[in-house]
C-alpha cells in the first residue's frame, strides 16, 4: 500500500517536437543506451517466450531437448493444449477456467459498487465521526490478508458456506474495500463542489446526485479499479487455497496450476500449456485496457 | 443457493443469484436513502451508504485481525495460553531462523534491484521511438499470476543430471554447460535458491517500478531540463543532478510499495520449491504451520509478525510523503 503517489497521471502533452539535429545528436550519443535497453527487454521476455515455444512442442521433444533447438528442428503440435483441456489427464483446465470467471465477476462488481457508495459518503456528506471512520478504513489497507484467514474460515464454517463460491466472493469483496474506498474517494474529491451544490439547489437528493452527477464522471476511476481488482482476483492463490482448497468445484485456475506444479512438476507439456491458458485472460485484459490499469497503479498502490 | 454448485449451469445460476441478491440490497439502501432529505437526513444517508462497508470490514478484517493476534498467544491446538512462546520459537528455532533470514534477503534485495532496473529502463526508453512497446514488454509480467511466473521460471531453472547424452532443457543450466561448467541443481542449492526465487519477484516488480518512475520522469518540468542542457551537462550529471532529485520522493514510494508486496510473497515460493530446501519465507511458513503442520498458534504468530513488519515500512512511507509535501 502506498498513499498519494506524488506523480501526475498524464504526462505533459506539450513536449515540443525535438528538432532533427537534436534527435541525431541523441542517437549518436546513445547507442549504448539502446543496447542496454534491448538487452533488458530480451532478458525480460526470454523466460516467457521459452515456455510459450515449449507449449507447442511434442512432449518427448520438450523433455529431451531445450526449447531453443525448436528453431533448428521445428515440430508443432496442439496436443499439450488438448491435454490440459481434456478430462482424461486429470487436469481439466476448462472447468477451473470457468470457476475463475465465476469467482471474478462478483468479486469485482460487489466491492466496486459498495466502495462507490461509501466513498461518496466520505467525500460529499458531513456526518459525525467522518474523519475518524475514514482514517480507520484507510489504515485497514495495511492489514495483511494472512492475519484474517483463519478466523474468517471459522466464521464460514459456522454459517455453513465452506466450499462454495460465497466464501471467495465475500472474502475478495471485503479485502478490496479499503483500497477501493480510498481511491474512489480521492477521485470524487476532485470533482468540483459547485457541480454538487448546483444539483442540490435544484432539489436533487444524495441518491440522484450519486447517479446523475458522480457516476458518469467516475467511469475512468471505476474502470481503473475494476481492472486492478480483476487481475488481483484472477491471479490470487492464497485466498483460493484457504477457502476453496478442498474441492475442484470452486477452485480457480491458479490453484490447479499450482497443484500441477507441485504434484507433476516435471510434466512440462502440461505445465507449459496450463500456464499459458491461465495467463491468456489477464494478459488480454491488460493489453486492451493498459491505460486504465496504469492509471490505477499511479493513483494507488499494491494491496494484499 | 448456498450449496456447492458443481455443474457449469449451476455455477452460473448461483453467480446470477448472488448478483441479484446484491443488487436487491443495494436497491433497498438507495430506496431508503432516497426518502431522506435535509440536514438531519444527510447523516442517515451517509450511515446507510457506509453500513454494508462497515459491517464487512468489521466482520471480515477487524475482528479476524484481532482474533489472530489473540490466537498467537495460544498453543498449537489454540487451547492453552502460552504467552510469547510462539514468538520465542520464531526467533530461536533453527528452521524459523532460516525463514527469517530468507525474508530479510527478499525484502532487502527485491525493492532495490527492481527499482534500480525500473528506473534505468525508464530513462533508457524515455522518448524513444519504441517507448510504449518497450515498456509493455517489461510491464507484462505484472499482469500474470505469481503462480504462472513461478512455472515460467521453474522451467528456466530446470536441471537434468550430468550424464551421457542427457541434454539440459533449462536455459540457465544450458548456458552453464555451454560455458564449460557442470549443471547445477539450481532450486536445491541453498542459499542460492532463495536468490533465484527473488529474481522472479524482481522480474515481476521491475515493471511496476518502471511505470511509476517513468510517469515521474515525464513530470519533470521541461524548462529545468532545457536549462541544464544549455549549461552543457552530460548524461550522468543530468541523471545525478536533475532526474534523481526530482523523482526521489517517488523512488521512496516505489521502494516501500515493493517492499510490502515482497514481505507478503507466498505464491512464488510455494509454486517453485514448496518452501523446501531452505527457501521458506514468513508468508509461506504461516501457511505451512497453519494448514500443514496444524500449529495454529505459531501460524497466528507468523501472521502477526507479518503485520508488525509492514507497519514500519508504511510509517516510513507516510513520513517521507509528508516531508516531500512540506518542501
Amino acid at each position: 500500500m502506498s498513499t498519494t503517489t506524488p506523480v501526475t497521471t498524464t504526462p505533459p502533452l506539450v513536449a515540443e517536437k525535438p528538432s532533427a539535429a537534436k534527435v541525431a545528436k541523441k542517437r549518436l550519443s546513445s547507442p549504448w543506451a539502446s543496447l542496454a535497453a534491448i538487452v533488458l527487454a530480451v532478458l525480460w521476455t526470454l523466460p516467457t517466450f521459452g515456455l510459450l515455444v515449449s507449449s507447442f512442442r511434442p512432449e518427448r521433444a520438450i523433455k529431451t531437448t531445450g526449447w531453443w533447438t525448436f528453431f533448428s528442428n521445428p515440430t508443432l503440435t496442439m496436443d499439450n493444449y488438448k491435454g490440459v483441456f481434456g478430462g482424461d489427464g486429470g487436469v481439466n483446465l476448462a472447468n477451473f477456467f470457468i470457476n475463475s470467471l465465476i469467482i471474478c465477476i462478483p468479486s469485482v462488481l460487489i466491492p466496486l459498487s459498495l466502495a462507490a457508495l461509501a466513498a461518496y459518503a466520505f467525500a460529499w456528506i458531513n456526518f459525525p465521526g467522518k474523519n475518524i471512520l475514514f482514517l480507520m478504513v484507510f489504515a485497514l489497507q495495511i492489514v495483511p490478508l494472512q492475519v484474517t484467514l483463519i478466523p474468517l474460515l471459522e466464521i464460514y464454517v459456522n454459517i455453513k458456506i465452506t466450499g462454495t463460491f460465497w466464501t471467495l466472493w465475500l472474502s475478495h469483496a471485503t479485502f478490496a474495500l479499503p483500497l477501493a474506498i480510498y481511491l474512489l474517494h480521492n477521485f470524487m474529491r476532485e470533482i468540483p463542489a459547485g457541480l454538487i451544490e448546483a444539483a442540490r439547489v435544484d432539489g436533487a437528493g444524495h441518491v440522484s446526485i450519486f447517479f446523475k452527477v458522480m457516476l458518469p464522471l467516475l467511469t475512468p476511476a471505476l474502470a481503473a479499479f475494476g481492472i486492478f481488482q480483476f487481475l488481483w482476483v484472477w491471479n490470487d492463490l492464497l485466498v483460493a487455497l484457504v477457502f476453496a482448497g478442498g474441492g475442484d468445484e470452486v477452485a480457480p485456475i491458479t490453484l490447479q496450476l499450482a497443484n500441477l506444479s507441485g504434484t507433476r512438476g516435471t510434466a512440462w507439456q502440461l505445465l507449459s500449456a496450463g500456464a499459458f491458458v491461465s495467463i491468456i485472460v489477464p494478459v488480454t485484459v491488460f493489453l486492451l485496457l493498459q491505460r486504465f490499469f496504469v492509471r490505477g497503479l499511479l493513483a494507488g498502490s499494491v494491496k494484499g | 443457493m448456498f450449496n456447492t454448485a458443481s455443474t457449469t449451469p449451476e455455477k452460473i445460476l448461483q453467480m446470477l443469484a448472488a448478483l441479484l441478491l446484491f443488487a436487491a440490497v443495494m436497491g433497498l439502501i438507495l430506496f431508503i436513502a432516497g426518502r431522506f432529505g435535509g440536514k438531519r437526513g444527510d447523516r442517515i444517508v451517509a450511515y446507510l451508504y457506509l453500513l454494508p462497508v462497515v459491517l464487512m470490514l468489521g466482520i471480515g478484517l477487524v475482528y479476524p485481525g484481532l482474533r489472530t493476534i489473540y490466537q498467537s498467544f495460544f498453543d498449537a491446538a489454540g487451547k492453552a495460553f502460552i504467552g510469547f512462546d510462539n514468538y520465542g520459537t520464531i526467533f530461536s528455532d533453527a528452521d524459523q531462523l532460516t525463514v527469517l533470514r530468507n525474508t530479510v534477503f527478499w525484502v532487502v534485495v527485491t525493492p532495490f534491484v527492481a527499482t534500480a532496473i525500473g528506473l534505468v529502463y525508464a530513462i533508457l526508453v524515455d522518448k524513444s521511438r519504441f517507448e510504449s512497446f518497450a515498456k509493455t514488454l517489461i510491464f507484462l509480467p505484472m499482469s500474470i499470476s505469481f503462480v504462472a511466473a513461478g512455472v515460467i521460471w521453474k522451467f528456466v531453472y530446470e536441471y537434468r543430471p550430468d550424464q551421457g547424452n542427457v541434454k539440459q532443457i533449462g536455459l540457465i543450466n544450458q548456458l552453464i554447460v555451454w560455458l564449460g561448467g557442470k549443471p547445477v541443481q539450481l532450486l536445491i542449492e541453498s542459499p542460492l535458491n532463495t536468490f533465484l526465487l527473488i529474481v522472479v519477484m524482481i522480474w515481476v516488480q521491475a515493471g511496476f517500478a518502471m511505470t511509476i518512475l517513468s510517469a515521474a520522469i515525464k513530470a519533470i518540468p521541461d524548462d529545468i531540463i532545457e536549462a541544464a542542457r544549455l549549461d552543457g551537462v552530460n548524461a550522468w550529471q543530468m541523471f545525478r543532478k536533475i532526474t534523481l532529485p526530482s523523482v526521489q520522493p517517488t523512488v521512496v514510494v516505489v521502494l516501500t510499495t515493493i517492499g510490502i508486496a515482497t514481505l507478503k510473497v507466498f505464491d512464488i515460493v510455494r509454486t517453485m520449491t514448496g518452501g523446501n530446501f531452505g527457501t521458506s519465507v514468513v508468508a509461506n511458513e504461516f501457511y505451512r504451520q497453519t494448514f500443514n503442520a496444524d500449529n495454529q498458534g505459531l501460524g497466528a504468530a507468523l501472521a502477526t509478525l507479518l503485520f508488525v513488519l509492514v507497519i514500519p515500512i508504511v510509517w516510513y512511507n507516510i513520513r517521507s510523503l509528508r516531508q516531500s509535501e512540506a518542501r
